[in-house]
């Protein structure tokens, strides 16, 4: 640990990084080569989608760590809202976990407009799983609006927990649109309840190691982000103790 | 490789995003822990 500045009672080390998130990192880094060199060079062409399914294996991890993004930030909410101390950590790994999210959920969107155009024709249709998809990128947008709104730590908390809450039930939306309407986006080819996965075996493993690997990802920026957090708030509590004193000091002088 | 520029498009704007994330998490997380006291950071 090397203290890059000290007074007489407080140190400040320049360190945000733990032997757990490195470790995390490392496995996200390692998965992610693989995904790279897995998904372009070594599984082979699909049947029926010839190279285009090389997009799958970064299209279905990205939407699946959205997917995930936003259950934490719901679980974390949750876990502030019914707490009895109120940790502000859950809230806390609630932000930094949707702020994940909404980039996830764009690059879902980006890799899938893209793939749409391969297979569709065209980058964009007004389709049920695509425009709930785009809903829910625009509510998360919108909760992390709230979470910027001005007020304190603890009403930050409040607010943003219960639009986590409303906000997380539009996932079966999205996930299961495509089961309630009719949709051009293809159903679920991996968890798709009965157990017969169509896929070769090579392609499985690349698409399994990209899961693990973005939700490492996931994991490691989520850690790092929340701690980015508490620092924020810690400065935000600092500042405002400074400018109390400041003021208490000035109506001392005036008396 | 059918539709490369498409499938090169995909990887290297994901991965770029993610690379860029990342850079912007460490550089801001270290701008902020040499601001803040260790007292406040549990993990130090």
């Amino acid at each position: 640990m090397t203290s890059i500045n000290s007074t007489d009672t407080q140190t400040f080390t320049a360190k945000v990084a733990t032997p757990t998130t490195r470790l995390v990192g490392a496995l996200a880094l390692v998965s992610m080569a693989w995904v790279v060199l897995g998904g372009l060079i070594v599984t082979p062409r699909d049947v029926n989608q010839g190279d285009a399914v090389r997009i799958m294996y970064v299209h279905v991890p990205t939407a699946w760590v959205a997917y995930l993004a936003f259950i934490v930030t719901a679980i974390a909410s949750a876990c502030w809202l019914i707490g009895k101390k109120h940790s502000m950590g859950f809230d806390r790994v609630a932000g930094a976990s949707a702020e994940v999210g909404v980039v996830f959920m764009a690059l879902t969107l980006l890799s899938g407009s893209l793939w749409g155009r391969i297979t569709w024709g065209t980058f964009w249709a007004w389709d049920p799983r695509l425009t709930t998809t785009a809903f829910l990128l625009v509510t998360y947008i919108g909760y992390l609006a709230v979470r910027g709104l001005g007020g304190s730590i603890e009403q930050r908390a409040r607010r943003s927990a219960v639009i986590a809450l409303l906000a997380v039930l539009e996932i079966p939306l999205v996930h299961f649109s495509v089961l309630m309407w009719r949709s051009l986006h293809q159903k679920a080819s991996v968890l798709s309840g009965d157990g017969d996965i169509k896929m070769d075996g090579s392609m499985l493993t690349t698409l399994l190691v990209g899961v693990v690997g973005f939700t490492c990802t996931f994991a490691w920026l989520v850690m790092h982000r929340q701690r980015v957090l508490a620092m924020q708030d810690s400065m935000q509590m600092t500042q405002l103790d400074a400018a109390l004193r400041e003021r208490a000091n000035e109506s001392k002088e005036v008396k | 490789m059918d539709h490369a520029a498409f499938i090169a498009a995909v990887y290297a704007v994901t991965f770029s995003v993610i690379i860029g994330l990342v850079v912007r998490t460490v550089l801001q997380g270290r701008d902020l822990a040499s601001k803040v006291a260790d007292k406040d950071k549990p993990w130090t």
